[in-house]
């Protein structure tokens, strides 16, 4: 292995190529099954990695990877609580997620998300109509951040008066996820942790409530159906509502913004949405393919040597699928570096695919559809203030930190 | 040449397709897709246009879906003259022409024969026609059926444990109808499945309440003196009172009208090559006639070339666009259909998936998840080789086993996989049927003739 490829993760995570680390990808799939010589293996092209996400072999579960893991992600869980059903394998996993999706889906609750779409819709107006000085409007700030953790208390049935003290825990966890260059971490992360301990305080209150007093919300509902898995534990419970909050809300973010940016760098797909607000089902898919919110999934491992285009990855293997760089795939997608959202088959990458595959994709996509549409309805001559913006330092969660646009108006 | 005849094919040619349903829609669709721009002449016996058939036996009879409600959705718009309602009842091959039940010629150039199979009745003729006596192919059955089940029958009779049986009883459960599943064979889905899947199959039925009874015939049906059917008589001397009978006995290939026509065309179905060029009965391989679908029986490289007939909805679509393909291309463009059989079932809210041919198997192991929970991997084993695989409700990992069916990997699997459990690392008979027992189970129905065998014979129709 030269030095030069053992060098293309380190690149890829390194910050100055964040704004665009697509050429990366590129040069990346020339080797589909990058052996990174410190035990990592990068898998980055479509079926390559559509087939390990579909691969009995390959583990959730941190305490299988035996080989050194490659360059360090910092922590991605919450100390304290089991690990949730993202960082587990079969059986377990399979009951942790099959019991919260009893509470979230088809075929136990087939309406939920569907019937939030009024509510969210609300809550998208509400942003908008505040947004104030339209010279220059903070996207991310002032519409992105705020409305997925707004949609995750409505889910959860956080009560709307504690819904503002929610915020500030998810914020300054979010942050936490995002490292600051040159930053002393002691101050943030003991901010992180007064955080992490307050909303796990307040979520066991707000479960043990509804223990009481079950309504007609998510918690409710899992911490009071008797299934045929029988019931969550508290610390089950936790660690699952933790998980529903980070994992739905950074990604939700970028989504957002991330679309909101690729729209404005096409404004002839923007006019067109603003013409015709049913085009923005596919948009939101081909988003998904083109500038997906999780771009790889690392921490995977092996549980047996997997043969896979010629070269061999070991037993206990740190694994990295670079789903963005499958996205774009010239072998799976003709000219996949245009957003295109007419190319008929948009089976991405976006939401993982397999077992693990994500669980709020439904939220995630009504959010995005609700946002997009009604912000290209809604902005009047919208336009970018900074190309590339600044992005946030997270490579796996990669999206803008700020999106300073302007507009010359905005409607009703 | 060739290339002239194909030129002057696509622009004026007329292509008939017999068998207005799902590969004929889809092969309709492929012939325009790919530039087809003559006459398409489109026959079929049902009045309607192409539906849906998995549907019938799920959502309809639930209640959930209207029965003329399944359309198949269109690809595009295939601009055929359509003859519906009207069977085609013998084919010309010297002259080029499919005869019609209303005394009509129709000419082509190239032909795909498309029919299907139909649902096996009950043998004894007047016990057949009793009124409460049903089978389940066509739109027009599930439509009396499901009037039937909503009108509250006592008790439903459902004779024949395959995936249709199976699934009839966990829809009358699902309503709460009484309903008894009497089985030739030692359990359900044994003939698709073996014995020991099919314990969990009979595990599901009981656990929702189905009198389900095993190793019994029905031996006869009763009716009142109005003629409706009232009982059934079972081998084992016992018998059912019942008002409604569904006979889910497997289905007859409908080839009898291709009879003396010189096509090779049997009650097993209409021997083609991997190219889906239909054989005489001399063996010899015809050029402008195609077949796909359910009537089709076609060799397989990977199951040792043996010719495969498979009533599953995703081998009628992929044959139908293959054959499509080929009619309208020179030799050496033309592709096989090699698509891996692969097939799916919903019963008692457990989704059913396999792939490869489990029936081919005489071991499996149990390689991910567990038979007493109910979710699981099944893996299939023949000569030491991965042959099929099933899943309960682990879809998800569907396709790693089928690429391990597709790379003839060894069985059983070394490997350690997520799931993996201690009653999972031993293989166990599979426990299917003796073959020479007839049972009307299996949905892949298998026969041994290798590329090098020249003595191939087929039976005609009967
Ligand atoms: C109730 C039911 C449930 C099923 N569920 C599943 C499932 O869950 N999964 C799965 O994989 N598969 C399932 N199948 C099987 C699947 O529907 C078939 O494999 C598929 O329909 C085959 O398509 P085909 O076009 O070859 O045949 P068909 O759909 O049978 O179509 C053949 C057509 O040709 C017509 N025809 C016959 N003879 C003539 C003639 N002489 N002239 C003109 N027309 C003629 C027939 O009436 C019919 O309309 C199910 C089938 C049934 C009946």
């Amino acid at each position: 292995m030269t030095q030069a490829e053992g060098s293309l993760l380190r690149q890829i995570l390194d910050y100055s190529n964040r704004h665009n680390p697509y050429p990366l990808y590129a040069e990346l799939r020339k080797t589909p099954v990058l052996s990174e010589g410190d035990g990592a293996y990068v898998v980055s092209t479509y079926d390559e990695v559509l087939s390990l996400l579909h691969d009995p072999r390959v583990s959730s579960d941190p305490r299988n990877m035996t080989a050194p893991g490659g360059p360090e992600l910092g922590q991605q869980e919450e100390p304290g609580l089991p690990p949730s059903f993202i960082r587990q394998d079969p059986p377990e996993h399979d009951r942790l997620r099959r019991m919260t999706n009893a509470s979230f889906g088809p075929p136990h609750t087939p309406r939920r998300i569907d019937e939030m779409r009024g509510d969210l819709g609300k809550v998208v107006s509400g942003l908008i109509d505040g947004i104030g000085n339209t010279d220059r409007i903070d996207l991310v700030e002032q519409f992105s951040y705020p409305f997925p953790v707004t949609a995750i208390c409505r889910l959860l049935g956080v009560p709307r008066e504690d819904e503002p003290r929610f915020h500030g825990w998810a914020d300054t966890l979010a942050a936490s996820l995002d490292p600051m260059p040159g930053e002393d971490p002691t101050e943030r992360n003991k901010i992180a942790e007064k955080a992490r301990t307050e909303l796990g305080m307040y979520l066991a209150g707000l479960i043990d409530e509804r223990r009481k007093d079950p309504k007609h919300d998510m918690l409710s509902e899992l911490a009071t159906r008797h299934g045929p898995d029988g019931v969550m534990t508290t610390m089950e419970l936790l660690s699952t509502s933790a998980l529903l909050l980070i994992a739905g809300h950074e990604t939700t973010v970028n989504l957002i913004t991330n679309g909101m940016l690729t729209l404005l760098r096409n404004p002839d797909q923007l006019q067109r949405l603003r013409e015709d607000p049913k085009s923005v089902v596919p948009m939101v898919e081909e988003l998904l393919r083109f500038e997906p919110p999780v771009q790889l999934v690392p921490n995977r491992t092996t549980l047996a040597d997997i043969d896979i285009r010629g070269v061999t990855i070991p037993k206990g293997a740190s694994l990295w699928l670079v789903a963005a760089a499958g996205n774009r795939d010239p072998k799976r997608f003709a000219h996949p570096d245009r957003f295109d959202p007419d190319r008929g088959d948009i089976q991405h990458l976006g939401f993982g695919s397999g077992i693990h595959s994500c669980f709020g994709a439904p939220l995630a996509r009504l959010e995005a559809q609700l946002a997009l549409s009604e912000l290209a309805r809604r902005l009047v001559n919208p336009r970018l203030l900074e190309d590339p913006p600044e992005y946030r330092r997270n490579a796996v969660l990669r999206g803008p930190r700020h999106l300073p646009i302007a507009c010359n108006d905005i409607r009703p | 040449m060739p290339g002239e005849f194909l030129d002057w094919l696509k622009r004026e040619g007329r292509i008939v397709i017999v068998g207005a349903s799902l590969a004929g829609l889809r092969a309709a669709e492929t012939l325009r897709g790919e530039g087809f721009a003559g006459s398409l002449t489109m026959i079929g016996d049902e009045p309607y246009e192409p539906y849906d058939r998995p549907p019938l036996s799920k959502a309809v009879l639930l209640g959930r879906a209207a029965p003329d409600r399944t359309e198949l959705p269109r690809r595009r718009e295939v601009d055929a003259d359509w003859r519906l309602g009207v069977p085609a009842t013998g084919l010309d091959m010297a002259g080029r022409k499919v005869q019609l039940a209303d005394g009509e010629e129709v000419p082509y150039d190239r032909l795909l024969i498309a029919t299907g199979v139909r649902a096996r009745s009950w043998p004894h003729e007047t016990e057949a026609e009793l009124d409460g006596v049903f089978v389940l192919r066509g739109r027009d059955d599930a439509t009396a059926l499901q009037k039937r089940l909503s009108a509250g029958p006592r008790r439903v009779l459902v004779i024949g444990a395959g995936f249709t049986g199976s699934e009839i009883a966990s829809a009358c459960r699902e309503r709460e109808i009484e309903v008894t599943l009497a089985e030739r064979g030692s359990s359900p889905l044994v003939g698709a499945l073996g014995g020991v899947v099919g314990q969990v199959a009979a595990q599901l039925h009981r656990e929702n309440g189905v009198d389900l009874r095993c190793e019994v015939m029905v031996t006869g049906l009763e009716g009142d003196t109005a003629g409706r059917v009232r009982a059934a008589h079972l081998s084992d001397g016992t018998s059912v009172e019942t008002d409604v009978v569904v006979v889910c006995l497997g289905a007859t290939r409908n080839t009898e009208w291709l009879a003396g026509s010189g096509l090779g065309a049997g009650p097993r179905g209409i021997a083609c090559d991997a190219g889906c060029r239909a054989f005489d009965i001399r063996g010899i391989v015809t050029d402008d006639i195609f077949v796909a679908g359910d009537v089709a029986r076609s060799p397989h490289p990977l199951f040792g070339y043996q010719f495969l007939s498979l009533e599953h909805w995703g081998n009628a679509v992929s044959q139908a666009e293959t054959a499509a393909h080929n009619m309208l291309c020179d030799s050496v463009e033309r592709r096989p259909h090699m698509w891996v059989p692969g097939f799916w079932s919903a019963q008692f809210g457990v989704n059913i998936k396999s792939v490869g041919v489990p029936s081919m198997g005489t071991e499996i192991i149990i390689a991910q998840g567990s038979l007493a929970e109910r979710r699981f991997v099944g893996v299939y084993g023949y000569q030491g080789r991965v042959i099929g695989a099933v899943t309960f409700d682990h879809a998800h990992w569907l396709p790693f086993y089928q690429h391990l069916i597709e790379t003839t990997a060894p069985f059983p699997p070394k490997f350690e996989t997520v799931d993996r459990r201690p009653e999972g690392l031993r293989p166990m008979s599979a426990e299917f049927p003796d073959p020479s027992v007839p049972t009307h189970g299996p949905t892949v129905t298998l026969s041994g003739y290798s590329p090098a065998d020249r003595r191939m014979t087929f039976t005609p129709g009967r």
